[in-house]
């Protein structure tokens, strides 16, 4: 299909861009790389009045080691981080899971904050920003930028705590602590697809975060003790989640999922070489 | 820029190494830009949501859904098509390729793939098969399946291998 007819806009610099959200409010939509607003414009789930293009703000495409995180500015693809050399060292959870995000072809336009800013529940950024403990930064014309948690920014299917005349302008990710090990994997149809069940770990000394996309509203992360029975706790989790059937998948096979890969995962059963074939970042 | 919706908006941009300009509305698709207002025809439009992958052409030589970009996206950018591959007339080696592999039947998904695999072989010149079906992954064949697309693809890398090693 074909979007409804709105106007366009498209700022060069990122005062322009949030006058102009301050301006038109809920009637506005912002666009970056559009490899999710731009299929929901085409079939009309959304019929904005204007769409403002932050892509051409170059301010906004930076990535940036910055007061112990990774900052991405809002204009920045997932390409882009892809190739940013000190990735794998800096954040490694996000070198192993930018692979599985979509297709090539769509992380050569799609953004990483894009894809925080849609906050589909089986989307692999929102995973990896809730297991880390991730901030998003939003700006509107007035005052402080504001900072919000992973953990406070998901609320819900495509529902997130930004406000109608906020600007999503960063997002950071936590640098690799020392000791920690990093661990992604994912269960699609097919590589490249939704994930039914998506898993992250941050594997630290005494405990474990593990983030579940693509079965709850959002992503969820539980910390877990490293000293209580595996098994019990992934099953805990498992249930809590309150995972439904769909035509993809069962609720008892995404059960079946988080108990078994998360103890692969956390257990590092699953290391690398599932995917070693298909090189990163290429 | 402000475009307003009921505006045309002239898109000027370099489309196969020409310079070439038409009037596109905010709303329209870039893949329909291409076939509509500059006569491009040879990319195909599948889905239209960015699954399928038919529509694929190169944007500042990245391959892109040209069904998830505006016509105004690309003003002043460089946009490559299926059309830019034959030189005179000729058939480029991967397109020769997908002739000798059988990689294609009705032709309707071909245009994208290639467009995909011409950016992926300038970037990786000793895939391996799984690199090679990861990049497939992207588009979607319903009738030749995708055996003879990846021998194609490659074949290719092979021989250019060989091509590079021959005139050092």
């Amino acid at each position: 299909m074909k979007p409804a007819a709105f106007d366009y806009y498209r700022p060069t610099t990122r005062r322009e861009a949030i006058e102009q959200l301050v301006e038109r409010g809920e009637d506005a939509r912002i666009i970056a790389g559009g490899q999710s607003l731009m299929a929901v414009l085409n079939m009309r789930l959304s019929q904005p009045r204007v769409l403002i293009d932050i892509s051409g703000v170059d301010e906004l495409r930076y990535i940036e080691r910055r007061d112990g995180y990774l900052a991405v500015g809002a204009a920045t693809t997932q390409a882009e981080l892809a190739e940013y050399a000190a990735l794998a060292d800096e954040v490694p959870l996000l070198a192993q899971m930018l692979p599985w995000i979509g297709h090539f072809q769509t992380r050569n336009r799609g953004t990483v904050c894009g894809s925080i800013a849609h906050a589909d529940p089986s989307a692999e950024l929102p995973l990896c920003l809730a297991t880390l403990g991730g901030e998003v930064v939003l700006e509107t014309k007035r005052g402080k930028p504001r900072r919000v948690t992973g953990d406070d920014f998901f609320q819900g299917i495509l529902t997130t705590a930004r406000r109608p005349h906020e600007l999503i302008t960063e997002v950071r990710f936590p640098l690799s602590k020392a000791g920690h090990r990093y661990r992604f994997q994912e269960v699609a149809m097919r590589h490249g697809d939704f994930a039914i069940v998506a898993l992250a770990v941050d594997i630290g000394e005494t405990e474990y975060h593990l983030g579940v996309g693509g079965v709850a509203d959002r992503p969820v992360v539980r910390r877990i003790p490293r000293d209580v029975d595996l098994d019990d706790a992934l099953n805990t989790l498992a249930w809590s989640l309150e995972a439904q059937d769909d035509i993809h998948a069962s609720a008892t096979y995404r059960r079946h999922l988080v108990r078994e890969m998360g103890r692969r995962l956390m257990t590092e059963e699953i290391v690398q070489e599932e995917t070693a074939d298909v090189r990163p970042a290429r | 820029m402000y475009v307003r919706l009921d505006e045309r908006y002239r898109v000027t941009l370099t489309l196969n190494g020409r310079e070439r300009s038409a009037y596109a509305e905010p709303r329209t698709q870039l893949c329909d830009f291409l076939r509509h207002s500059l006569g491009a025809t040879g990319t195909h439009v599948g889905c239209e949501h960015g699954v399928c992958g038919a529509c694929t052409v190169m944007v500042d030589g990245r391959a892109t859904r040209s069904c998830l970009m505006l016509a105004v996206q690309v003003e002043g950018r460089r946009v490559e098509t299926i059309e830019s591959l034959a030189k005179e007339g000729e058939l480029n080696d991967l397109q020769r390729a997908f002739r000798e592999h059988h990689a294609l039947q009705c032709g309707f998904c071909t245009a994208g793939i290639l467009m995909s695999c011409h950016e992926f072989l300038g970037r990786v010149t000793d895939p391996s098969e799984a690199e090679v079906r990861d990049m497939l992954s992207g588009h979607l064949c319903r009738c030749t399946g995708y055996t003879g697309i990846v021998q194609a693809v490659l074949a290719v890398a092979r021989a250019r291998q060989n091509n590079r090693q021959e005139t050092p």
